[in-house]
């Protein structure tokens, strides 16, 4: 009894969870400080959320003759971005994949950019389906256990797994090497590395799995192509490294910090093959719909040349079609690496080019004509498009918070204060290193 | 990463800010009048937003009427018991008079033991009236401002079976010399796409053949709509608005009940009648007696009669989805 009684309080060891969700609320309210540049920022981004957060509860109360869909188009502008989306949050792994697999120093440093984009890129595709839901209030009906869920005959049940399955596992990875390095504690390999993996062949999946959705369905030919996942992965490839390209570099603007040089390097050298290998799959499908011929051309018709007069997408995928090409252009300079506005420039046309090819023309054509050959053409409305950069807005704010909370951790600005700790040599060496974004 | 540069004074923290990243000598005011305004405008820019969000998101909080709390835990059709159904019955009965100020009945007609319906259609006296879509809108309890119908009826140019020949907004006497006329409706395949698309199993093939959707299940993603190669599909894109004098009062739970707002609904060979001995409105209002419905398992049946002595053919059949709507020429 009188043992027990001596026991000081101090020496207890506060539980693992306990400490992982003082880092967790640390993260989070360190992350939500800092100058007026970034209050600017954020307050700016909630008021575009905000208008699209409205927008959207006035589409649930009125309903979705707010949008510009009919039953001819039944997707639109969301499903577009939704798909657009999945691809951004795949494209991340081509950080993953040169610093595990090749074991690329420089990338392994910084790789947790791609992993955090994902996240932000999944909360924002999921959200775009919720918004294109016609009931959202019954969106329990989804879940596993709960509702009905079709597995595994309907292509969207597998891919809620997958989406859901590659947030998590990037939660837990960025979430587990942020922790500790708040704790200052050299990550153990093996609770994480078999998650990187997972996450490599996962992220092929998340992509494979949406353009599943659409190739299966018999009856719309526009999507009926076994091209249709090959090349979405291949146009992932390049609108992830894209994006990651130009956030390293916003990251060294704003922490005064010079890193990632090679990393972009090797970047580029991947979507140098990626943008050519996508532009070849789409060369390929014009030339197999417009060789053919035969009705089930409408959709490619009308996408590239617009058919019987009607020709609302014409500009889009010309926008498309001359911001890759010039994109490709660009990339393949020698000077892409020494010129920054040339590289910006080229990552902002191919981004945009992408979102348009595997946005509206990807999704909007092959309902055009519609499967009886009606053409009923479709431009979103205000509502969509406020919904869209509402959802924009509030991905940017999250990838921004994620992006503060690790270069916090990274700088050591956040760090474990709680001294109930022991340092080691290893860790001593983590620490020193500096390691990566700062 | 390894820097060689050494650590710039501006990381990291610039020092305006009294965030725990400061070096102490940084910001002149002193550090309680400094914390003190900056918490003051962090609780005001905080109301702000709270307030910014109850506002944006207020029109949610309008839709309690029609969204009751028994509606959103309500079960799957397949799952709720006699009494269950009895329940959500008088539930929707009431929300008819409610909100629509009509009187109606509501029943649920399961199927006929052994019967599988089927429709058939001849192209060689449909004269292109479009009195068959005329008569799903108004049995069906469609939406009047958009004048749905589960009908599309086509002018096809003779010589061709091509839909992109067709025209569905023909406004002239009809039917014209060079032409005939195909009506389109749900084609009840035996491989039904729409329904193995559905993420929730809202939308299933009944013993008779009848594809249904389960109104109060469905949660509005339209996959089913794109996955549909006969455009047999439509969503509620808004409430229908119905006035009470014209609403059908005779309805049923998979049928043509209200459809609520931002769900799919489709043809159902009107079960509400068909289970009962009827005919479907549309057979009813045909005047050149063009269709054919009965029961595939009867040899009796006069759509059995045609299927084994006309030239039938069905549409798109090489999608193999084996749909359950014939079209026919006479000798």
């Amino acid at each position: 009894m009188s043992d027990s009684a001596v026991i000081p309080v101090p020496a207890k060891p506060v539980p693992e969870w306990r400490q992982y969700l003082r880092f967790a609320w640390n993260a989070f309210s360190q992350s939500v400080e800092g100058g007026w540049k970034f209050y600017v920022w954020m307050t700016l981004l909630t008021a575009v959320f905000l208008v699209g957060a409205n927008a959207w509860a006035v589409q649930v109360r009125d309903g979705m003759a707010l949008t510009a869909m009919s039953d001819h188009v039944s997707w639109g502008l969301y499903i577009a971005n939704f798909t657009f989306l999945v691809g951004l949050a795949a494209g991340g792994v081509m950080m993953v994949i040169p610093a595990y697999l090749y074991h690329d120093e420089q990338m392994h440093d910084i790789v947790i950019i791609g992993e955090l984009l994902a996240i932000a890129a999944i909360i924002m595709s999921i959200m775009f389906v919720v918004c294109d839901l016609g009931r959202p209030d019954r969106f329990w009906h989804m879940m596993p256990g709960l509702g009905k869920f079709n597995f595994p005959v309907s292509m969207l049940t597998w891919d809620v797994i997958v989406l859901n399955g590659y947030f998590a596992i990037n939660v837990y990875i960025c979430g587990y090497l942020l922790y500790k390095r708040f704790r200052a504690q050299q990550p153990v390999a093996k609770m994480y590395m078999p998650a990187v993996f997972l996450s490599i062949v996962w992220a092929i999946s998340i992509h494979t799995v949406t353009a599943f959705l659409y190739c299966g369905l018999g009856g719309r030919p526009f999507w009926n192509t076994a091209l249709l996942a090959p090349r979405f992965l291949a146009s992932a490839f390049v609108s992830g490294p894209a994006f990651i390209i130009v956030a390293i570099q916003i990251i060294r603007w704003q922490t005064g910090r010079m890193f990632g040089e090679g990393a972009i390097r090797t970047l580029v050298g991947i979507v140098r093959i990626t943008i050519l290998i996508s532009l070849l799959m789409v060369v390929s499908e014009i030339f197999v719909e417009f060789y053919t011929g035969g009705s089930h051309t409408g959709a490619a018709k009308y996408l590239y040349f617009g058919l019987h007069g009607h020709h609302e997408l014409v500009p889009w995928i010309w926008t498309s079609i001359v911001f890759t090409i010039v994109a490709v252009v660009l990339f393949m300079q020698p000077k892409v690496n020494r010129r920054p506005v040339l590289l910006n420039t080229a990552c902002l046309l191919a981004f945009v080019g992408l979102w348009i090819e595997k946005g509206m023309g990807m999704i909007i054509p092959a309902f055009i004509p519609s499967t009886l050959h009606e053409i009923v053409e479709y431009r979103p409305s205000l509502t969509e498009w406020k919904i869209t950069a509402g959802i924009w807005a509030l991905g940017f704010m999250i990838y921004t918070l994620l992006l503060k909370i690790t270069i916090n951790i990274h700088s050591r600005k956040l760090k474990d204060t709680s001294g109930a700790r022991t340092v080691t040599p290893d860790d001593a060496l983590a620490m020193a290193d500096g390691g990566g974004l700062v | 990463m390894n820097d060689p540069s050494p650590p710039s004074p501006k990381t990291p923290c610039g020092g305006n800010c009294s965030c725990s990243g400061g070096s102490a000598n940084a910001s002149p005011p002193p550090g309680d009048d400094g914390s003190t305004r900056r918490a003051v405008l962090k609780g005001l820019g905080a109301t702000l937003g709270v307030a910014a969000y109850a506002k944006a998101l207020a029109p949610l909080t309008e839709l309690t009427k029609e969204t009751s709390m028994d509606e959103f835990l309500q079960k799957h059709y397949k799952e709720l018991s006699k009494d269950e159904i009895a329940t959500v019955i008088t539930r929707l009965t009431q929300e008819a008079k409610e909100q629509y100020g009509a009187d109606v009945t509501i029943s649920d007609p399961k199927p006929q033991e052994g019967v599988k319906f089927g429709y058939a259609l001849n192209l060689s006296i449909c004269n292109g009236c479009r009195k068959c879509a005329e008569a799903c809108h108004l049995e069906n309890n469609h939406d009047r401002p958009s004048h749905q119908s589960y009908i599309r009826v086509f002018e096809m140019t003779k010589g061709s079976m091509d839909f992109e020949k067709g025209n569905v907004h023909y406004d002239h006497p009809v039917p014209q010399p060079d032409k005939y006329y195909m009506p389109v409706q749900c084609q009840q395949c035996e491989h039904p796409p729409c329904v193995d698309v559905c993420p929730v199993e809202a939308t299933w093939k009944e013993k008779d053949g009848i594809v249904v959707v389960d109104y109060n299940w469905c949660i509005g993603c339209r996959y089913c709509e794109a996955a549909c190669p006969y455009h047999a599909r439509r969503f509620n894109w808004q409430k229908p608005q119905i006035p009470a004098a014209e609403i059908n009062p005779d309805q049923s739970y998979l049928s043509n009940r209200i459809r609520p707002q931002g769900v799919m609904e489709k043809c159902t060979f009107c079960l509400h009648r068909t289970r009962n001995g009827r005919l479907p409105a549309c057979l009813e209002a045909c005047p050149t007696g063009a269709r054919v419905f009965g029961d595939l398992n009867d040899p009796a049946s006069e759509v059995r009669y045609v299927l084994e002595n006309k030239r039938v053919f069905v549409l798109k059949e090489e999608l193999g989805l084996k749909p359950q709507f014939f079209y026919f020429f006479d000798e």
